[in-house]
């Protein structure tokens, strides 16, 4: 049914592509200004999309230039994910995308559509037991604020389904896209140390 | 800052180039072409700038990849940073590249960030980005080159009105390279050399590159010219991290007979467009390596360079990067 939906909507979109003119003149008809947020779509992308987030299939209304970081927290309510700067500057939005981590702040909602999309919520196992990352992050008391903590374990997360056995040198890098203002850099690379040596 | 949403526009996820430039000349200078996006959306957050009609080439796949030809390698425009540092061929033949490449920006943007969008990217300059009404914006003044204006970023040559320089890591590397830029648009595809790619603000103000409305940057191409030659690539910035070069320099050399034999380089962020260091090759081929000649080529690089209030600096910084190019 779902996978139906989905033919049926790329359809759709290929098909809008395909009758230009009509589809952007209708954009004059209804006399829709550029700048309102509450466009009505005349063409181009649809609204209503299912996105795949920690592994639950969620239908969600998501406006042509809405980025991620803005779906996730105001309408699906995974305020794990943190807005620090909004510009890619900080790294306090970064989730897994197809378990890349990316800004979630700097991606459009429809950019992530039919891939895996994973935010600090969905790292824990369904019987409530941490991922090692978080679990390490609580044994090393790896954060002392914690707002830039979800986007640094989702980074290390990355780092470690890539490479398990990381050196100190290459847990820093994979954690430079992260700012941290209390400065607990050490102590979040001694968490990804120890999550390491346990093995995820 | 504001953390809101960006100002409303229309979103076309074209899955093909031919799509693509049927939508780019539908809505002309109404659209705006997204790659990476995360120089894209800073302008449309701050509503410094404004499209309403979004491309996102992103399901492009026909602008990704990598590919061996017989004559060198061709990189897809739409190739994300990380693809092209981690790399096989491009670290073996062009480490030079997978050196430069790895160190813009921070690891999630270089994720999604992607070589088109890098060598795309508009003029880093704090005035013409707050969005005031200066020359690049198509206003009639410059409020960095002024007695109290924050000009450190800023060029030592080639000012014309702007002062600002090219801030990317990898556009130097291409100059170096001798790549050649495929550009396509509705009439089909030319291709330009790296080095007449980028132009300065004497032959248009308003943008970095020759590419002209309803053109896309397609793939670039590396020839075998300079394959496993000596490299070398530095930046000086500010951060370790996310920030752009306060200079920066690429060399490829070969040496034959303890000689340098062919040399080349550019230095970025110290003028509007990458600059090849074309004096320095001069003073450096047919010498050998040593102080008096990194000595030599430190003094022809900065010759005619004309600093701006607080950017003296880069003058030693430049040099001390030619030397170390020449010593490593």
């Amino acid at each position: 049914m779902i996978t139906q939906a989905k033919t049926s909507r790329r359809n759709f979109i290929k098909g809008v592509i395909a009758s230009g003119a009509a589809a952007s003149s209708s954009a004059y008809m209804f006399g829709v200004s550029g700048c309102s947020n509450q466009q009505v779509s005349t063409g181009g992308v649809e609204r209503l999309i299912s996105l795949n987030v920690n592994g639950m299939t969620r239908n969600v209304d998501v406006l042509p230039n809405e980025t991620l970081a803005m779906t996730l927290r105001y309408k699906l309510g995974l305020t794990g994910t943190k807005l620090g700067c909004d510009r890619g500057e900080c790294g306090a939005c970064t989730v897994l995308v197809d378990g890349v981590n990316l800004y979630a702040c700097s991606l459009l909602t429809h950019t992530a559509r039919n891939k895996q999309i994973t935010t600090i919520e969905g790292l824990e196992s369904s019987d409530g037991i941490l991922h090692p990352v978080q679990q390490a992050m609580i044994d090393e008391l790896g954060p002392q604020c914690g707002f830039c903590t979800p986007g640094q374990i989702m980074s290390a997360v990355a780092l470690l389904s890539n490479n398990p056995n990381p050196t100190r040198d290459e847990v820093r890098r994979a954690l430079s896209g992260n700012l941290c203002r209390c400065g607990a850099y050490d102590h979040y690379i001694n968490a990804v140390m120890l999550a390491a040596e346990r093995g995820i | 800052m504001a953390k809101d949403m960006m100002p409303a526009f229309e979103l076309y996820q074209p899955d093909s180039l031919d799509n693509a430039l049927e939508l780019l000349s539908r809505f002309g200078d109404r659209s705006w072409i997204v790659a990476g996006g995360h120089d894209s959306f800073d302008w449309f957050k701050d509503r410094t700038k404004y499209a309403q009609y979004v491309i996102d080439l992103n399901n492009v796949n026909e602008l990704k990849g990598i590919n061996e030809t017989s004559e060198g390698i061709e990189i897809g425009a739409m190739t994300s940073l990380t693809e092209i540092e981690l790399n096989d061929v491009i670290r073996q033949r062009y480490s030079l590249l997978s050196d430069a490449v790895s160190r813009v920006a921070s690891p999630q943007i270089r994720h999604i960030g992607t070589i088109g969008g890098n060598l795309n990217q508009d003029a880093r300059c704090w005035y013409y980005r707050y969005g005031v009404d200066c020359y690049r914006a198509g206003g009639n003044s410059c409020y960095a080159d002024t007695p109290e204006g924050q000009n450190r970023e800023h060029c030592l040559w080639g000012a014309s009105r702007c002062v600002a320089v090219s801030p990317s890591d990898v556009a130097p590397a291409m100059v170096v390279l001798e790549a050649t830029m495929v550009i396509a648009s509705a009439n089909g595809l030319r291709e330009v050399p790296a080095e007449d790619y980028f132009i300065g603000p004497n032959i248009d103000i308003e943008r970095m590159t020759v590419i002209e409305p309803g053109e896309v940057l397609v793939s670039i191409k590396i020839p075998n010219t300079w394959a496993n030659a000596m490299f070398y690539f530095e930046k000086v910035a500010d951060r370790n991290t996310w920030d752009f070069p306060l200079v920066n320099i690429s060399r490829a050399m070969f040496i034959e007979n303890g000689v340098v034999s062919r040399i080349r380089m550019a230095a970025g962020a110290v003028e509007c467009i990458p600059r090849r260091l074309s004096v320095v090759e001069q003073v450096v081929a047919g010498s050998e390596l040593n102080e008096e000649t990194a000595e030599l080529a430190s003094q022809a690089a900065i010759r005619g360079a004309t600093p701006l209030n607080f950017n003296h600096f880069k003058i030693p910084l430049l040099q001390n990067l030619v030397k170390r190019a020449l010593r490593a």
